[in-house]
């Protein structure tokens, strides 16, 4: 058994209500491990908590009850705040909220500067973070006139270039076009596999979770589902009734198990969803 | 087919004459005819939002023209005015607009603009507030207690209980759960069955413009590269990949399927899959 990164356990975590109203609990006992080098993916519906989880990662919010340890590290514990979040790195949704400077590489430089690094690491860092992500050429550009996809990029090398040992994506892709939904996916999993870091991706795209190593689905506030993309993405049945749903291929042999055919639900991807029909068809 | 908004020879500069001149439209040519539900997809920058902004007298063309029921909208003030009425924006995120202390007040805020009576206006919201529906108990909430989804919802009501003829929509279902998506699209649909409205959306998401529109415009490098049904342009696969775009997954499949080696027809649809393989599948069993 590998490492666990993160760790919730007894998880309880609970909103004050605005102006008198009851208080939101999100969760009451939420237990959740993540292996180091794995690449996860979070699904649910809107306000099924997953945000509020991820969040958690990084001791931007801390636990009402339970415990949250990032690298065996106490999330609540104010004397390892900075411990955790040199660890656990986030990008969000919306990439013109988390670029602050003129220059790409000055973004890129903003956390390790602020880790207080000497200036040739961080010079060494920031080429190196932008290569990973492909944006080394745009180093000298002005962040404002990119596309989406290459803002998130840079969120992303800004994150990588604290060197984390895990990143956590709210909604990455959310905001973007097919082309750089792609190359923000595939540069996360590019990270994962060769530089071994951690990723927790949040998603509303089930293609984008099809691709993760496990997928952990949240509803309301707890885990309805965990496995491999396969194991969760067959069953299908639980997902519609949870308000979600499976990657298209899945979609299509459900809808033709419901008329009374006979396909196996494990297909993520369109070309094995084709030779699994091609076979059928000519049975 | 009823034609209603028309764009002829349209020509966009951002920052003529300095160094950031940029040309956001190039020679854009098309026609929205009443009761039609037409998707626009295309890359970031591909000019997707400056030509939502012409469309209802946002933005002033650099040249060409911009004309609702046959008149150009920037024929005088007048008639800009009426064109900002008789076409409604919706834009990306719209629920961070949202601004009053009722969820009521704040779909009542366009009609009020439009100088409508009070029972008008009153008829106007309750209607608004059914397409989308938000409950009569929600109405009198504060939008800020209300889901994202939901908030959304009465963001689009705000527009819609202006009577739009044609509705223009950025985005409208980015961020949501494959149910909000499905509810909104629904709510977007109803509205133009109820009113004969015509509908313009932008979407990144392939599935849900091949499931809702009767007709897609592509829009690459400030140019209209494609203005035909989705059926058309999802079969040219390749060039909107290269695009920074994609097809659907089903298609992906069916694609996959003709590699095989199996002569099967464009499909972009699961509805349409479901029904080709079927047919398919019975053929052979009774040969």
């Amino acid at each position: 058994m590998k490492e666990e990164i993160i760790s919730a356990e007894h998880l309880a975590f609970r909103y004050q209500g605005m102006d008198g109203a009851p208080d939101v609990t999100v969760f009451e006992n939420l237990n959740l491990a993540i292996e180091e080098g794995s690449f996860t993916a979070v699904l649910g519906t809107n306000g099924c908590g997953k945000s509020t989880l991820a969040k958690h990662f990084n001791s931007i919010l801390l636990p009402t009850g339970g415990k949250v340890y990032v690298c065996g590290l106490d999330t609540s514990d104010p004397d390892r705040l900075m411990a955790v979040r040199r660890n656990v790195g986030m990008v969000f949704q919306n990439p013109d909220n988390q670029i602050v400077a003129n220059v790409v590489e000055e973004d890129v430089a903003f956390g390790p500067e602020n880790l207080g690094i000497a200036s040739p690491e961080i010079r060494r860092r920031v080429d190196v973070a932008l290569k990973q992500v492909g944006m080394y050429e745009y180093r000298e550009h002005a962040p404002h006139l990119l596309s989406g996809g290459q803002k998130q990029r840079i969120a992303i090398a800004g994150v990588i270039a604290m060197e984390p040992k895990c990143i956590v994506l709210d909604e990455p892709t959310a905001m973007l076009d097919p082309q750089g939904r792609r190359d923000v996916i595939d540069t996360v999993k590019r990270l994962n596999k060769e530089k071994g870091i951690t990723v927790v991706l949040i998603t509303h795209h089930m293609d984008e979770a099809a691709q993760a190593d496990r997928v952990v689905v949240l509803d309301k506030g707890t885990v309805a589902a965990d496995g491999t993309p396969r194991e969760v993405f067959s069953q299908v049945k639980l997902l519609h009734d949870m308000g979600l749903a499976a990657p298209e291929s899945v979609e299509l042999c459900w809808a033709m198990d419901q008329l009374g055919y006979d396909l196996p639900l494990t297909m993520l991807e369109p070309k094995e969803c084709a030779q699994v029909l091609y076979d059928w068809l000519k049975a | 087919m009823e034609p209603i908004l028309q764009v002829k020879d349209l020509n966009y500069v951002y920052s003529a004459g300095t160094p950031f001149e940029h040309r956001a439209l190039e020679n854009v040519n098309f026609t929205l005819n009443r009761g039609e539900f037409v998707g626009i997809i295309g890359h970031t920058g591909s000019g997707k939002s400056t030509l939502m902004q012409q469309l209802n007298g946002l933005l002033k063309p650099t040249s060409g023209q911009v004309f609702l029921d046959g008149v150009d909208i920037w024929t005088d003030k007048k008639t800009t005015r009426q064109a900002r009425f008789r076409v409604g924006l919706v834009f990306q995120y719209p629920e961070y607009q949202l601004f009053e202390e009722t969820v009521y007040k704040d779909i009542a805020f366009g009609p009020q603009n439009m100088g409508l009576s009070q029972e008008e206006i009153h008829r106007r919201v309750l209607e608004a507030a059914g397409f989308v529906g938000i409950t009569q108990r929600q109405l009198q909430a504060s939008p800020f207690d209300l889901s994202g989804g939901q908030k959304r919802r009465v963001a689009i009501a705000g527009v819609i209980a202006m009577e739009p003829e044609v509705l223009i929509l950025d985005e409208p279902t980015a961020g949501l759960d494959p149910i909000g998506r499905a509810e909104i699209l629904g709510n977007i649909e109803s509205y133009r069955k109820a009113k004969n409205a015509t509908i313009m959306m932008v979407s990144h998401s392939m599935e849900d413009v091949a499931r809702m529109t009767d007709r897609l415009l592509v829009l690459y490098g400030s140019h209209l590269a494609m203005d035909a049904p989705p059926a058309q342009v999802f079969a040219r696969a390749q060039e909107l990949v290269d695009m920074g775009l994609n097809i659907p997954q089903v298609t992906q499949i069916f694609l996959c399927l003709r590699e095989l080696g199996l002569d099967v027809e464009n499909v972009y649809t699961r509805e349409q899959a479901v029904s080709l393989l079927r047919r398919m599948k019975e053929e052979r069993v009774h040969a």
